[in-house]
């Protein structure tokens, strides 16, 4: 009974034991299957898409036969969707590296002080800048910023802390419709807005900043509120067990621990409209000088800047396309910037755990 | 400073729920009285509604007396912020606020109230309240260091520094050991026993052996049922709880033949 028993045990001990492909295996495999996809796409006469499509399908298919055949069913179906999730990724990376890679390699050529010094005015063909354009969106971003901050946060902290019943649920209805505004419409309205006062055909920097907040305004709201709804109740309830009335709690605990979040929502924001087009083509124009007073006249800006270059390139055309290339350059280092000041903004602010 | 706690009839409501029914009691100046009784019963709600603090959630509020040397707490002309003032507060988890230092913590309820103070005044208020929660020797050299790097059981020292800087009457005292290791749990009982020179002490607490070990008088809260309100089943001095209760539920608890 003993010995029969013994010799029925596995002979590693009870965790069985299975043979693993060795690393750079699957690697090899997938590579093995892109040449086969290469070859096949070349009896048709060579083509790249062709290859990847063929590439990829075989190649999967070669890790999945050979796991399958090696290691078994549960990890060779592992090492398939690892193969189906990777393509995916590089899939969706496509536009994004392709998108980066056109506006770098035809924006740096007019990358260069001329551009920074100089604006459009009397400028045909050659030469020529977007200084006017950089601090016409400069100022109307701001503009937009220092309007839709306060009524953003305000309306957040109402929303987490005093908010209760029906008026809450609907400001946060409100709130998600107005996320979901077209900016066109957003433009339009700002137009219609003043229009009703100055006239028609009305152009002025302030409206676009105007336009502008109604599609940041629920940015920063709800940005605001999941950061305010994560400061912990705890830290309210020591403060009133303090005898610190709710203002003051507000104000002095639950704004700072949240301030990180608070300042990466708010960048964010701003990296949001600083690169819209359509409400500030309407609403604000273009000029060729440089226009920084927001309640005189037309103002340019980056985005409308890129989008005339482009379309009225006048003759000869080339100037005109890189200013254009160089202006949506600009456009996305400004965006990735904000981006990387909201991260160190939430690294340096964020409470402190040190011992 | 510490006051005497009578409370009559008091019903405690969330919304239309009855929460706790009925409790009368009366509570001595410089004791420490315990309530235990099992989860769900009221302790808690019970507690916070003695600095009324309950009310802080949506739809809560109470009915009956809660007087303290002669003043309604519940009064119409009463500022439950001012209530809170003079009824300090250590909850279940310490919470020390993470974006202040350890001295800025217990500074907190002065700063807090823009209460303005003098440099010297408020550096030695800060060493008092420290020392009060014997905190001082091993933090006194790290006074800038922020107040989340400390231990658990530091760190709740440290919130019961900040609820004694303020100079309380009384000091409620929710499971404030139910998140400590036995160490830090005896350091806040010998902290409990120094207190009740000069405060009012109530605790809720799970351990028994605490109870028994730090209070004067015990209350225990029970409930009929599920859906039932809580209500004091019994209140004595610990002693007479501990070894021969007036009422069989109580005995029945404290002997562990109840769930």
């Amino acid at each position: 009974m003993t010995a029969t028993r013994q010799e029925a045990a596995p002979a590693h001990g009870v965790v069985e034991h299975s043979r693993r492909l060795a690393r750079p295996a699957p690697w090899g495999l997938f590579a093995l299957g892109l040449l086969l996809g290469a070859a096949l796409s070349a009896l048709t006469g060579f083509s790249v898409v062709l290859t990847v499509v063929y590439g990829v399908a075989l190649g999967t298919l070669a890790v999945y036969a050979v796991s399958r055949a090696v290691e078994g069913r549960r990890t060779s179906f592992d090492r398939l969707v690892t193969c189906i999730v990777t393509s995916a990724f590089a899939l969706a990376m496509v536009p994004l590296v392709s998108l980066v890679w056109t506006v770098l390699s035809r924006g740096l050529k007019r990358l260069d002080g001329d551009f920074f010094n100089s604006s459009m005015l009397g400028i045909v063909g050659e030469g020529g800048g977007a200084y006017h354009a950089i601090f016409g969106t400069l100022v109307i971003t701001g503009i937009t910023a220092v309007i839709s901050v306060p009524i953003g946060l305000l309306t957040a902290i109402y929303l987490v802390e005093y908010g209760t019943g029906r008026l809450k649920r609907w400001i946060t209805f409100l709130v998600d419709v107005m996320t979901g505004i077209p900016s066109i419409v957003a433009g339009l309205f700002a137009y219609a807005l003043f229009a009703l006062f100055f006239g028609p055909g009305i152009r002025l920097g302030i409206m676009g900043a105007i336009a502008l907040s109604v599609l940041m305004i629920p940015v920063v709201v709800r940005s605001s509120e999941e950061v305010l709804k994560l400061v912990p109740t705890e830290l309210r309830e020591a403060s009133y067990a303090l005898g610190v009335p709710k203002w003051r709690t507000i104000l002095k605990v639950v704004v700072p621990t949240a301030i990180a979040g608070l300042a990466t929502g708010v960048t964010l924001a701003v990296a949001r409209v600083i690169g819209e087009t359509a409400p500030l083509l309407i609403t604000v124009g273009i000029i060729n000088g440089t226009n920084l007073d927001p309640f005189q006249g037309r103002m340019a800006t980056l985005p409308v800047f890129a989008y005339y270059q482009l379309t009225q390139p006048g003759f000869p055309p080339e100037f005109a396309i890189d200013r254009a290339w160089t202006a949506a350059l600009i456009l996305i280092i400004l965006v990735m910037a904000l981006n990387i000041v909201g991260r160190l903004i939430s690294r340096f602010f964020a409470p402190k755990t040190g011992r | 400073m510490a006051k005497r706690i009578d409370v009559s009839d008091l019903d405690i409501y969330y919304g239309n729920f009855l929460a706790v029914q009925g409790v009368t009691v009366s509570i001595e100046p410089r004791t420490i009285t315990a309530l235990i009784g099992p989860s769900g019963c009221g302790k808690s709600t019970f507690l916070r509604s003695l600095n009324r603090m309950h009310e802080v959630i949506p739809g809560a509020r109470v009915e009956g007396k809660v007087v303290i040397d002669g003043q309604d707490l519940y009064g119409a002309d009463v500022d439950p912020v001012d209530v809170r003032r003079h009824i300090g507060m250590v909850f279940q988890r310490p919470n020390p606020f993470p974006t202040m230092s350890i001295y800025d913590n217990v500074a907190a309820g002065l700063r807090l109230n823009a209460r303005k103070m003098k440099k010297a005044d408020l550096d030695d208020l800060v060493e008092r309240s420290l020392r009060g929660a014997n905190l001082w020797n091993e933090v006194k050299d790290r006074l800038n260091r922020p107040g989340s790097g400390l231990s658990g059981g530091q760190q709740q020292r440290l919130c019961i520094a900040r609820a004694i800087a303020v100079e309380p009457d009384v000091l409620l005292m929710d499971e404030p050991c139910s998140a400590l290791d036995p160490i830090s749990t005896l350091a806040i009982e010998d902290l409990m026993t120094e207190l009740k020179e000069r405060f009012t002490i109530v605790i809720v607490t799970h351990n028994m052996q605490q109870a028994a070990r730090v209070s004067e008088s015990t209350g225990f809260f029970n409930l009929a049922g599920v859906g039932q309100p809580g209500h004091l089943v019994e209140f004595n001095s610990t002693e007479k709880i501990f070894s021969n209760p007036d009422e069989k539920a109580t005995e029945d608890y404290i002997s562990g033949r109840f769930g």
